[in-house]
């Protein structure tokens, strides 16, 4: 794309050889033959298939269950390029809180003039059914998967805020996992941050936000919509990692404005759900009367705060893209600070002027739709076809409102194992951040997505993206606690929000 | 006017149902032009009632009931005080402004030539002028009828047609006044002169006029709300406030049968 990209472990050219810090991890990956990496990434991907760790391509009839590619050489974060990001992204997260909390009650952003009224009151994700409903503890976004690229060391933009249901987390652990057990010379050479507490952060963010007055230790459940969703390994690994129920709809029930799950052994009062299922599916009686699907009376149950529900429902305000190119200003309304973490520059198409620079440059940006995900509905202006180009060009005209765009940045990339040996490919990068009770705590890893095709920035496993592990390394010695932790990263394009 | 309310909802269900659970809309609030002076909601089996409000600012119930239930019968009945404000609304309960209700919902999207309809009324008149000539031009072109709506028809449908319920014709009026730029909600409740005695409960609209808040349109009328109406619930359609959204657990097919008695005394 033009100039040379940032890459992560070589610095801003090969040609100066490894960023100092990381020169170890050059020299490893100097020294492995690339057909013991290759036998290495096999090994991987072969536990993979068999643990079940796969996605249904959508549009792919005959594709069945693929698996995501593993690749191999992991991507590194510094300790001090962590800790800022971490900053930046507590500062969001808290923001996206403090947004949830004010729009479905006083709406002082809108009063204060901060965001145009229609922009909120007109979004279908803004739901009015929950409004004036306050979750326990006041959190809404208690899982975020802040999808981020980068282009320099310190240089992280903001794709999206996954606020409602971000898959991936099982791809962060079950990466590390086979790093450890593929590549334990890694680990001895860099203190990596441990991301297997990921189960027990989740857990206790659960227990911290039970309704008050439950007593003693709060029963938790994840709700999955079932074995058909692309994401269920992921729900059944979370729960079995939590050692809590994976339940259906069908499991739960209502009664009086108390949840309770079937069992053999009777009912037993729920008092926390984490819940993959969409908005639309939860409740039958508040969201779609034409669904058979949900827990009717659940939204009663929650509205009486009677049980807790991650992530609230109408979350999905925070995270659309319609939103998004408002966050800065979001963010500074509640924080009193800037953003930390930047957005990337977004033209909203609704707005005459932007349409036109958008026509004007279509060879540059990226368009996307405001209500696409997971890399539909997209177009790379610089790797596109004319023919592309003018579908899109057509379609703005058509329906400019439904539209953004973006500049296509020079994403960084990192060296990955190819056909061809190693080469460096564009990454994008999901941390996870967990907020509770007690507040906002970034995980120190993350889904590191790579595009292996040669040039790509598409990121997204349906369009022929892979993952890789994410190393966070530690300043202090070794098996000293972290107080605070997150994940860096660096990449390209959309990933939907609600995935899974 | 002191209107006295009776509303009986009966299912019958063709095999015993393991549970139901329902959400009620039947609870009126008192507004400066309507108190409520007596409510009750009887259920004639063994069921548990909770009182909610919801977005909107409705009162709502949930109704929780263990099988084995071969029916379920919920009776409303109430006295409530009405005065007259022409239509104008006051003291009604707004958690949620007035410009939420600009958004169309897939049972009110007005398509071309409802959305032409509505701009040809409204035209060239003053604000509050345009509605009540939108409101008599919608009653004036359909021949009102009787019975239960049709399940899900949208306004396009609706519109397409020589006759309308209340329902529909409600509906109609919202979607065509959002298609002028005026916020519109649908309003259920309770009117003691329709011709023939309807046997189901009423629907209206409200428009929000800028100066002058909420004000109410009865499209089946062609008027504005007097001291005959009891506003119940609004929503942003029908479906959204139907006075009961309901799930049951269990086999077979459902029987509905709604009676309604409105009876008013000055």
């Amino acid at each position: 794309m033009g100039k040379a990209a940032f890459d992560e472990i070589m610095g801003a050219s090969s040609a100066d050889g490894a960023r100092p810090e990381l020169r170890e991890l050059c020299r490893w990956l100097a020294d492995t033959p690339d057909g013991e990496l290759r036998r290495r990434q096999q090994s991987a991907e072969t536990t993979f298939r068999q643990l079940g760790i796969t996605f249904a391509v959508y549009g792919e009839s005959d594709a069945g269950e693929r698996i995501i590619p593993f690749d191999i050489v992991p991507r590194v974060f510094l300790a001090d390029e962590w800790a800022r990001l971490s900053e930046g992204l507590i500062q969001r997260v808290e923001a996206i809180n403090a947004f949830l909390v004010d729009i479905y009650g006083e709406q002082k952003i809108l009063r204060d003039g901060v965001l145009p009224p229609d922009l909120i009151l007109g979004n279908a994700q803004f739901r009015p059914e929950i409004a004036g409903i306050r979750p326990p503890h006041d959190v809404w976004a208690h899982i975020c998967g802040i999808d981020l690229v980068r282009t320099g060391p310190d240089d992280f933009f903001v794709l999206e805020d996954n606020a409602r249901t971000p898959s991936g987390v099982s791809y962060m652990l079950e990466n590390r996992e086979a790093m450890v057990r593929l590549c334990p010379e890694l680990f001895a050479k860099f203190r990596v941050a441990a991301v297997d507490s990921y189960p027990d952060r989740l857990l206790e963010t659960m227990r911290s936000v039970a309704p008050r007055g439950c007593g003693g230790k709060p029963t938790c459940v994840v709700l999955t919509p079932g074995h058909y969703n692309s994401a269920y390994y992921e729900h059944s690994f979370l729960a079995d990692s939590m050692g809590v129920e994976l339940v259906e709809a069908a499991d739960l029930v209502v009664d009086d404005d108390v949840v309770y799950m079937r069992t053999i052994e009777g009912r037993v009062r729920v008092d926390v759900i984490y819940r993959r299922v969409d908005d639309d599916y939860l409740d039958p009686l508040v969201f779609r009367a034409d669904s058979m699907l949900g827990v009717p009376g659940l939204i009663a149950a929650y509205a009486a705060g009677n049980v807790a529900i991650l992530n609230a429902p109408g979350n999905g305000i925070a995270d659309d893209k319609a939103i998004y190119s408002y966050m800065p200003e979001i963010v500074k309304y509640y924080s009193g600070s800037d953003a930390r973490l930047p957005n990337v520059e977004t033209y909203r198409c609704r707005e005459p002027q932007a349409l036109k620079y958008v026509l004007d440059h279509l060879g540059e940006l990226v368009v996307k739709l405001v209500d696409g995900s997971g890399g539909y509905g997209m177009l790379v202006g610089p790797t596109a076809s004319s023919a592309e180009i003018e579908r899109f060009r057509a379609a703005l005209i058509a329906v400019p409102e439904r539209y953004i765009a973006q500049p296509t940045l020079a994403l960084s990339t990192v060296p990955t194992l190819v056909e061809q040996g190693v080469a460096p490919r564009h990454v994008d990068f999901r941390p996870f951040v967990l907020t509770g009770a007690k507040g906002v705590q970034v995980v120190p890893g993350g889904l590191t997505r790579v595009a292996l095709r040669e040039g790509s920035l598409v990121v997204n496993s349906s369009q022929g993206g892979g993952t890789k592990d994410s190393f966070v390394l530690m300043d202090e010695p070794r098996g000293m606690t972290q107080t605070m932790s997150g994940a860096g990263g660096t990449m390209t394009q959309t990933l939907g929000p609600g995935q899974g | 006017m002191r209107l006295t309310i009776d509303h009986r909802t009966t299912y019958r269900f063709t095999a015993p149902q393991g549970r139901v659970v329902q959400l009620l809309r039947m609870t009126p609030r008192n507004t400066h032009d309507q108190t409520v002076a007596a409510w009750n909601i009887n259920i004639d089996c063994d069921a548990r009632l909770r009182e909610h409000r919801d977005g909107f600012g409705n009162i709502t119930t949930m109704l929780y009931a263990e099988g084995p239930l071969s029916g379920i019968e919920i009776s409303v009945s109430g006295e409530v005080v009405t005065s007259s404000s022409s239509g104008v609304l006051h003291g009604t309960f707004e958690p949620l402004p007035a410009a939420l209700y600009l958004r169309s919902t897939p049972a009110t999207h007005a398509e071309p030539a409802l959305a032409a309809f509505a701009q040809a009324e409204v035209e060239g008149r003053a604000r509050i002028a345009a509605l009540h000539a939108l409101n008599t031009a919608l009653h004036r072109r359909f021949e009102v009828v009787d019975g239960r709506p049709e399940p899900g028809l949208a306004v396009t449908a609706a519109f397409a047609r020589d006759t309308a319920t209340a329902r529909d014709l409600a509906q109609m009026f919202v979607a065509a006044a959002r298609a002028a730029a005026f916020p519109a909600r649908y309003v259920t409740g309770y009117c003691d002169i329709l011709a023939g005695g309807r046997a189901t409960p009423h629907g209206w609209a409200e428009a929000w006029v800028e100066g002058l808040g909420w004000v109410g349109f009865d499209p089946t009328l062609g008027c504005s709300p007097e001291a005959h109406h009891v506003r119940v619930a609004v929503a942003l359609d029908a479906a959204g406030c139907s006075p009961v959204a309901g799930s049951r657990l269990g086999e077979g097919r459902e029987c509905l049968d709604v009676e309604v008695q409105v009876s008013g005394q000055d």
